[in-house]
C-alpha cells in the first residue's frame, strides 16, 4: 500500500531522514522503532505531507505522495495521530471527533462510526461534552485515536502513543491497536517501548539517525541481538547528538 | 446633569467606543489566533472601506448602498492582502509576519496618500443617524446607538457561527493546534481565507461607523485605530475571540474613565496612560486577562 | 585559528584604513549631498547594528528603539542649544537648564545615559514578554515617548519644530561613533554575554535550565542598543538642526527595521549591507520621484512612489531571502563567531527546511 524508496529529509540544516526505504502492505501492522531523534516522527510527517523529501519516491496506493499536500495525504486516506496527542483542548470531545470526520461527507455514516468509537473507548462517551484539555493523558490518547479513527483511514500512524503514560494504559491502548489490526485495518506504529510494540506488529524496521539498520519480520526482530540491546533500558544516543526531529 | 446621569452617559460612550475596538479586535485575533500575524495592515481596511463608501457618495449611491460597497471594498483588498502577502510567507517566523504587515500598511497609506492627497475629506452622516435619543438628561447619538446594536448583532452570529457551525469549529481547531488541524485533512487555506474575510468585513464596518462618528477621513485614519484594536487584544489575551471582545469594552471604558479621571493638563497624554496601564497590565497577566498565565509552551 | 585569527584581523585593519581614505575623499571633495546621504549612512548603522543586537542576537522584537534615539536627540539638543537662543525658544525651561550650554559630547553622553537608564527601568518591565507582547509593549513605549515630547512644550516645543540646534555633527563623529558601535556589539556577540543572548533567543526554557538568567540578558540588549541609538539620535539632531517629534516615529522605525530585515537578523555585517542597500536605493528612488527625463520617455513625478517600492521590495525580501541579503551568516568575520553552530539551528527552526508551507 505505502511504499517508501530511498527518501532524503532535511531539516534546516540537519539531514534527518538518509535514504531510508520502507513497505507497508494492506493489512498490515507495521512498527517503526528507534531512538530520539532517529527519524521515526520525521518520517511520520514526511508521509503526511508536512514535510517535503528533497529525494526519492513516496507511493501509497499509485498515488505519488512526494509533492502531495497535507490536505491531499489525509484525502487519501492516511491518517496520523501525532506524538503528544495534540487534541484540541479547547473543543469538545465530541468536537475533537467531528474534526477527524473532516475529509469525510458521509453524514449517517460517520454517526454510526462516532457510536463505534466510544464503544471503542467508553470513556470518550461519558465525556463527550468536555473540553479535551479536561482530560487525563489516557483519555487524551484514545481521543486522538478516536479522532483519526473517524477519518476511516485506508492507513493509520500512530506516533508514539505510549508515550507519558502508565503502564496500564498502554496495555489498554496496546489492546485497542491490536484490536484494530484484526479488523484490518492498516497500521504504521513508531514506537520507542520496543518491547510492546513487537509483541502486536507484524513486521518491524529499525531506524538509527536517520536510516533503516534492521528490517523484518517481528519474530526475526525479536531474535536479534541489537532489539536487546533495546530491551535492555539502552536508548542510544544518537551519533550526532543534534537535532530531534521528532520534537 | 447630576452624577448618575454623567456616570450613565459616560458608560454608554464607553460600550460605543468600546464596540467599534472590539470589532476591530476580533478582526486582529482571528488571523492571528491561526496565524499568529499581526496584521497591522488591518487598519488601513477601515482606510479603505471609508474611502470606497465616500466614493461611492460621491457618484450619488444612497447611504445604505455606499456602506455596504465599503465593506466589500474592506474585504476584498483585505483578502488580497492575504493572498499576496501573506500567504507566501506561511510558515516564516512571527517577525517576519509582522514586518510585511508593516509593509503592506505603508503600501496602502501611500497608495491611497497617491490617490486621494493627505488632505482630510469630510465624510457625511446620513440623515437618520444625525439625530439623537434624549430622554432623562441624557443624549445619546444616534451613531452611537448603531454601533452599539451592531456590535451585539455581530456578536451574536459570530458566537453562533464559531460555536456551531462545522467551518467555525474548524477555525477554533486552527488556531489551537494549526498542525494538529492539518494532520486532520482541514483545509487550511480555506480556514485562513475566511478569517481574513470576516476580520475584513468588520473593518470596513467599522470604518464606516467611524467615519460618521468622527466626521472625516483622511489615508492615515487606520493608524491609531489598528493600535487600540491590538491593545483591546492583548489585554483580552490575544488570539482569544471573546478575549478580543472583552478587551475591547475594557479599553473603551479605559479611554473613558482616564478622559474623566485625568487632571486637564495630563488628558493630552491619555494615550500615554493607557499604553502604561497595558503594560502593567502585561506583568502580572503576560498573556492578558483571559490569556493562560502559564508560560508559553514551547 | 591563530592565522585565520590574524588574517581576519589584518582585514579589519585594512577595512578601517580604507573607510577612513574614503571618509577624507568624501570630506574633501564630495558635494554637500553625497556628504549627506554618508553621514546618514553613518547613523543608520548605528541604529541597526545597534537594534540588531536586541532583535537579531536576543530574539526581542522591540519597535522602540526610535523612542530612545528621540530622548538622545532631544537630551543633547537641549544641552547645546545656545543659551540666547534657549531664552527665545525654550523660556519655560527650568533655570538649570536654561543657562547651560554643553559641549558636543557631553551632551550626546547625557542623551545616552538618560536613555540607558530609562531602558534599564522601562526594560525591568518590558523584558519579562515575548514575542508579539513585546512588539506591542514596545510599540506602547515609543507611542509614549511621543506622547511625551508633544504635550510637555516646557522642555520640547511640542509639536513646533525645535531648531537652532548648533551643527556639530561631522562625518568623523558619525562614523567614529558607528564604528565603536559596530565594534562593542561585535565584542559582545562574541563574548559570554552574546552567547547567553543568542541561547535566550533560540530556546528561552533552555537556557534557563542552563542557569541563563534570561532577564538579566534581555535587559543588556536593551540597555545597549537603547544607549546607542540615542547616541545616533544626538548625531542626528546635531546634522538637521531642526526637528519636531514626529521625525520619531512610526516611519523611522519602518525604515530601520526594514535596513535590518533586508541585511539580515542575526548577522552585523548583515546590518551594515542592509544599510547600505537600502539607503542607496531610497536615494536612488527618491529621486526618481522627482520624474524621470529619458529622453524619449518621461516618467511624471510620483511623490509617495518611493515609498511604495520600498514596501513592495521589503515584501518581495522576506519571501525570497527571509534571513536577508547575506543569509543571516556574517562576511569574513563568521568564521569566528562561536555561536555559528547555534545560529545555523535556530536559523533551521526558524525557517523550518523542507516545510511545505500550510
Amino acid at each position: 500500500m505505502l511504499k517508501l524508496e530511498d527518501v532524503n529529509v532535511q531539516y534546516g540544516n540537519v539531514r534527518a531522514l538518509k535514504g531510508i526505504s520502507l513497505e507497508v502492505g494492506e493489512g498490515e501492522l507495521v512498527t517503526l522503532l528507534g531512538a530520539n531523534g532517529a527519524g521515526k516522527s520525521t518520517t511520520l510527517m514526511t508521509i503526511s505531507g508536512i514535510l517535503r523529501p528533497r529525494g526519492g519516491h513516496i507511493t501509497f496506493e499509485g498515488h505519488d505522495l512526494a509533492r502531495a499536500d497535507a490536505y491531499d495525504v489525509v484525502q487519501l486516506g492516511i491518517i496520523q495521530c501525532p506524538e503528544g496527542r495534540r487534541i484540541f483542548g479547547g473543543l469538545t470531545v465530541l468536537e475533537n471527533l467531528r474534526m477527524g470526520a473532516s475529509r469525510r461527507h458521509d453524514r449517517p455514516a460517520v454517526q454510526a462510526d462516532l457510536e463505534w468509537v466510544c464503544e471503542l473507548f467508553p470513556i470518550l462517551g461519558k465525556r463527550l461534552y468536555q473540553t479535551g484539555a479536561t482530560l487525563s493523558g489516557g483519555e487524551q490518547q484514545m481521543l486522538a485515536i478516536g479522532r483519526a479513527l473517524i477519518a476511516r483511514p485506508r492507513l493509520l500512524m500512530l506516533d508514539e502513543p505510549s508515550l507519558g503514560l502508565a503502564p496500564l494504559i498502554v496495555r489498554d491502548i496496546f489492546n485497542v491497536i491490536q484490536q484494530l489490526h484484526s479488523q484490518g485495518v492498516t497500521i504504521l506504529l513508531v514506537e520507542q517501548n520496543a518491547r510492546q510494540a513487537l509483541q502486536i506488529a507484524d513486521r518491524g524496521y529499525l531506524l538509527e539517525t536517520g536510516r533503516v539498520v534492521l528490517s523484518g519480520p517481528v519474530s526475526e526482530l525479536r531474535a536479534n541481538p541489537e532489539i536487546e540491546r533495546f530491551y535492555l533500558g539502552g536508548s542510544a544516543l544518537p551519533m550526532d547528538g543534534k537535532h530531534p526531529a521528532a520534537t | 446633569m447630576n452624577t448618575i446621569q454623567t456616570l450613565i452617559q459616560q458608560t454608554i460612550n464607553a460600550v460605543s467606543i468600546g464596540s467599534l475596538y472590539a470589532l476591530m479586535a476580533i478582526g486582529l485575533a482571528m488571523v492571528f489566533g491561526i496565524l499568529r500575524l499581526i496584521n497591522f495592515a488591518h487598519g488601513d481596511l477601515i482606510m479603505v472601506g471609508s474611502y470606497a463608501a465616500l466614493l461611492s457618495l460621491v457618484l450619488g449611491a444612497p447611504f445604505w448602498a455606499a456602506g455596504l460597497i465599503g465593506i466589500a471594498a474592506s474585504t476584498i483588498v483585505g483578502l488580497a492582502m492575504e493572498r499576496v502577502a501573506y500567504r507566501p510567507i506561511r510558515g516564516a517566523p512571527e517577525v517576519a509576519m509582522l514586518l510585511t504587515s508593516f509593509a503592506v500598511t505603508i503600501f496602502l497609506e501611500n497608495i491611497a496618500i497617491l490617490i486621494f492627497s493627505p488632505t482630510p475629506r469630510a465624510f457625511p452622516t446620513p440623515p437618520i443617524l444625525s439625530g439623537a435619543l434624549e430622554f432623562g438628561g441624557l443624549r445619546i447619538s444616534a451613531v452611537d446607538v448603531l454601533a452599539i446594536l451592531v456590535a451585539a448583532v455581530v456578536l451574536v452570529l459570530l458566537t453562533f457561527f464559531i460555536r456551531r457551525s462545522e467551518a467555525g469549529v474548524g477555525m477554533r481547531a486552527a488556531s489551537q493546534d494549526l498542525l494538529a488541524a492539518r494532520l486532520m485533512g482541514i483545509n487550511i487555506n480555506r480556514v485562513i481565507v475566511m478569517a481574513f474575510a470576516i476580520g475584513s468585513a468588520l473593518a470596513g464596518v467599522v470604518g464606516i461607523l467611524w467615519s460618521i462618528r468622527v466626521g472625516k477621513i483622511d489615508p492615515l485614519m487606520g493608524f491609531y485605530p489598528v493600535l487600540k484594536a491590538f491593545v483591546a487584544s492583548v489585554i483580552g489575551g490575544l488570539g482569544s475571540l471573546p478575549g478580543a471582545v472583552l478587551g475591547g469594552y475594557v479599553l473603551g471604558f479605559l479611554e473613558i474613565l482616564l478622559q474623566g479621571l485625568l487632571p486637564s493638563s495630563l488628558t493630552p497624554y491619555r494615550d500615554a496612560f493607557v499604553f502604561i496601564i497595558l503594560i502593567v497590565l502585561l506583568l502580572f497577566r503576560p498573556n492578558g486577562i483571559l490569556g493562560s498565565t502559564e508560560k508559553e509552551k514551547i | 585559528m591563530a592565522t585565520a585569527r590574524r588574517s581576519n584581523l589584518l582585514a579589519v585593519l585594512l577595512s578601517l584604513l580604507i573607510l577612513v581614505a574614503a571618509l577624507l575623499v568624501v570630506d574633501l571633495a564630495a558635494s554637500a549631498y553625497i556628504q549627506r546621504v554618508v553621514m546618514g549612512l553613518g547613523i543608520s548603522i548605528i541604529l541597526v547594528v545597534s537594534l540588531n543586537l536586541l532583535n537579531g542576537f536576543t530574539g526581542v522584537f522591540s519597535l522602540g528603539q526610535v523612542g530612545f534615539m528621540a530622548i538622545g536627540a532631544y537630551t543633547a539638543a537641549i544641552l547645546t542649544l545656545p543659551i540666547s537662543l534657549k531664552s527665545v525658544n525654550l523660556p519655560e525651561l527650568p533655570a538649570w537648564l536654561g543657562e547651560v550650554q554643553a559641549p558636543f559630547l557631553l551632551a550626546t553622553l547625557a542623551g545616552a545615559i538618560l536613555a540607558t537608564v530609562i531602558a534599564f527601568l522601562v526594560g525591568l518591565s518590558l523584558m519579562r514578554l515575548t514575542g508579539p507582547y513585546v512588539a506591542v509593549a514596545t510599540l506602547g513605549f515609543l507611542v509614549i515617548v511621543q506622547v511625551i515630547l508633544i504635550n510637555w512644550d516646557r522642555m520640547t516645543r511640542g509639536a513646533r519644530t525645535f531648531s537652532g540646534v548648533p551643527p556639530y555633527t561631522t562625518l568623523w563623529w558619525v562614523w567614529g561613533w558607528a564604528v565603536l558601535t559596530t565594534y562593542v556589539v561585535w565584542r559582545l556577540v562574541r563574548s559570554a554575554y552574546g552567547r547567553r543572548m543568542m541561547a535566550v533567543r533560540d530556546n528561552e526554557v533552555a537556557a534557563q535550565a542552563l542557569g541563563v538568567s534570561v532577564m538579566r540578558a534581555r535587559l543588556l540588549a536593551f540597555c545597549v542598543s537603547a544607549f546607542f541609538a540615542a547616541i545616533a539620535g544626538s548625531l542626528w539632531a546635531h546634522f538637521f538642526t531642526s526637528f519636531s517629534p514626529k521625525a520619531f516615529y512610526f516611519a523611522e522605525t519602518f525604515s530601520i527595521i526594514t535596513m535590518l530585515v533586508i541585511g539580515g537578523m542575526g548577522s552585523i555585517s548583515g546590518s551594515i549591507v542592509g544599510v547600505v542597500f537600502v539607503t542607496l536605493l531610497s536615494e536612488i528612488l527618491r529621486n526618481a520621484e522627482r520624474g524621470i527625463n529619458l529622453g524619449f520617455l518621461t516618467i511624471p513625478p510620483v511623490y509617495g512612489a518611493s515609498q511604495i517600492i520600498m514596501s513592495v521590495i521589503f515584501v518581495l525580501a522576506i519571501i525570497f531571502r527571509p534571513k536577508g541579503l547575506l543569509g543571516g551568516r556574517e562576511l569574513d568575520l563568521g568564521r569566528l563567531l562561536p555561536g555559528r553552530n547555534r545560529r545555523a539551528e535556530a536559523e533551521s527552526r526558524a525557517v523550518g527546511g523542507d516545510e511545505r508551507p500550510s
